[in-house]
């Protein structure tokens, strides 16, 4: 099984976020970065597959310098190698995005690594462009599978699972596939000290696409209004209690 | 002609597709055109129908035996088919996974351009598009060229409204020939919801737990949310934790909830947590710190340690009620 795991560096965001003066990108200055987590999840599953199927897992990301530090952290929990499609760092769009990823899918195949299986993270945390994956495999003629939170692999065929109202949609494709994932298929591993040095001495294979946009195309970013509702202390502690119930029965959510 | 996809249930139309069609209307009525529905798999036929209340005058029925069970590059064939067909200018749907896997593969199938979870579209030359980011913590405004234009409305962003005055609905019925190669992503089999289990998208109330609640407290949160009739929620950091599954997870890459009430407990209230729960009507936050985010973002506190809070709030309830 050779297994091709797509990810994205992000800005590690908890609280509010600022802009830069030309409103195009987050301020980064004092934020930390990671691998978006639906891919973190991804990369996670990639590993699995390979530990119980042979082969290997290559980890992909289109972005700048510093996101070979996420291609590493991937390393890091278990994916052989890399791909790194260095980027002057500015926003790419989701069609110039699933061109780039097509290019060094088919250059990987032309040097002899065909792979059975493309994960990705079923949207970006920041862009939420919902369409990489489906690009990708609508243009190489694979079918896709997307929202995935549980998959098996058995016998040249992928099985996945999806949320559905409450429930759950069962999809079943042969390999080769690509598949796009949520964070909650599994519980990602926290990489171990040896697994981070070995990270240091795994290839990470470079090249500088160039974009060929294809829309949509970014103006500008802006926050949106901030929603502070004045809010009514209703008490403090166990004592709150008739407060919090008498409110309940006002929303009509209890009968007295 | 603007033409929306419209997921329903075979009994009614889903309100996040009656919000879009809502959004329809409006780019439609800037255009002067019409607008028209796409609608899939039984029971589809009345519902339609009935949909002149939303501004629809053409429905596009799509039957065939092959096309009854989901399949998005199949039923996307279908759309994009239709579209040329009728030269649409706008396809929409609701930014749903449904919604939003559609449109990707219309887009990609005719190599346009599709912008996900729009929550303002200004349907002039250049067409401009407000979409969410970070889940709807942050907002790009781009520029949607080319045709025709494919984009989603995120869920939760305007109200379902009928139309001021029912258009008489024209009913059209067609029966494509999909190719083997679009029906090899198709909904196989399903799983049935737990029963008697409340949906989490769906809950009216959500009781929702936090770091704050710990590895084994969260039975306190089961007897709150069962009391009520409403669903258990929880933040990422429990999740993480391994400590609940992650179909409960509220926020960015978990559900997005829109309850009457929210009851956040010992939640601080992450950007991501926010962005899942700021559709709820009313939030009620539970948390020993009066400065935590969410209480912030919440119409009612209660400032105080969730441990005795919350059985003090259950007890209070069985004592009211009587059971």
């Amino acid at each position: 099984m050779n297994v091709l795991v797509c990810v994205k560096r992000v800005p590690e965001t908890g609280g509010r976020v600022t802009l830069t003066d030309d409103a195009q990108d987050i301020d980064t200055r004092y934020l930390g970065f990671t691998v978006s987590p639906h891919e973190e999840c991804a990369v996670e599953e990639a590993v699995r597959i390979v530990e119980a199927n042979g082969g290997a897992a290559t980890v992909l990301t289109l972005g700048p310098e510093a996101a070979a530090d996420q291609l590493r952290d991937a390393m890091a929990i278990g994916a052989d190698r890399a791909i790194h499609l260095e980027t002057d760092g500015r926003d790419w769009d989701p069609v110039a995005t699933a061109a780039a990823i097509v290019d060094a899918v088919r250059a990987e195949a032309d040097a002899g690594t065909a792979y059975d299986l493309l994960l990705f993270g079923n949207e970006a945390a920041d862009s939420g462009d919902y369409q990489v994956g489906i690009r990708v495999a609508v243009t190489l003629g694979l079918p896709c599978i997307s929202g995935v939170k549980a998959l098996e692999i058995h016998d040249g065929v992928a099985t996945a699972r999806r949320e559905a109202a409450g429930g759950w949609e069962v999809f079943e494709v042969p390999l080769p596939a690509v598949v796009s994932v949520r964070e909650g298929i599994n519980l990602p591993r926290y990489p171990s000290v040896p697994g981070r040095l070995r990270a240091k001495k795994k290839e990470i294979a470079r090249s500088t696409p160039v974009a060929r946009p294809g829309g949509p195309t970014k103006v500008r970013l802006r926050l949106p209004a901030e929603q502070e509702r004045s809010v009514e202390i209703l008490g403090s502690g166990p004592d709150a209690a008739p407060a919090v119930v008498e409110l309940l029965v006002r929303l009509g959510l209890v009968s007295a | 002609m603007i033409l929306v996809f419209v997921e329903h249930d075979g009994a009614a139309a889903g309100r996040s597709s009656l919000e879009a069609l809502t959004v329809a209307r409006g780019v439609a009525s800037a255009g002067g055109v019409p607008v028209g529905a796409v609608l899939f798999g039984p029971g589809a036929s009345a519902i339609g129908a009935g949909l002149g209340s939303a501004g629809v005058t053409t429905a596009f029925l799509v039957g065939g035996e092959a096309l009854d069970a989901y399949a998005p590059a199949a039923w996307a064939r279908v759309l994009g088919a239709l579209a040329a067909e009728r030269g649409a200018s706008v396809i929409l749907a609701a930014g749903t996974d449904r919604g939003n896997e559609m449109l990707a593969y219309a887009a990609a199938h005719s190599g346009a351009a599709m912008a996900a979870n729009c929550v303002e579209i200004t349907p002039n030359e250049p067409f401009l598009v407000t979409r969410q980011r970070w889940g709807g913590s942050l907002l790009e405004e781009a520029r949607l060229d080319g045709s025709p234009r494919f984009l989603t409305i995120a869920e939760h962003v305007v109200e379902p409204e009928p139309a001021a005055v029912s258009t008489p609905v024209d009913v059209v019925v067609v029966e494509p020939e999909p190719s083997a190669e679009d029906l090899r992503v198709r909904v196989v089999g399903r799983v049935a919801p737990e029963a008697g289990k409340v949906s989490l998208a769906d809950a009216r109330v959500v009781v929702g737990g936090g770091r704050g609640v710990g590895s084994d407290g969260f039975g306190q949160i089961e007897e709150l949310a069962g009391l009520l009739g409403g669903a258990v929620g929880v933040s990422r950091v429990v999740t993480s934790a391994g400590w609940r599954p992650h179909a409960e997870q509220v926020g960015q890459t978990g559900t997005r909830i829109a309850p009457d009430l929210y009851i956040a407990c010992g939640i601080s209230g992450a950007i991501q947590h926010i962005v899942g729960c700021k559709a709820a009507k009313a939030i009620l936050a539970i948390n020993t710190d009066r400065d935590a985010p969410m209480m912030s973002k919440a119409s009612y506190a209660v400032v105080g340690d969730l441990h005795t809070v919350v059985p003090a709030i259950s007890a209070e309830i069985r004592r009211v009620t009587g059971r």
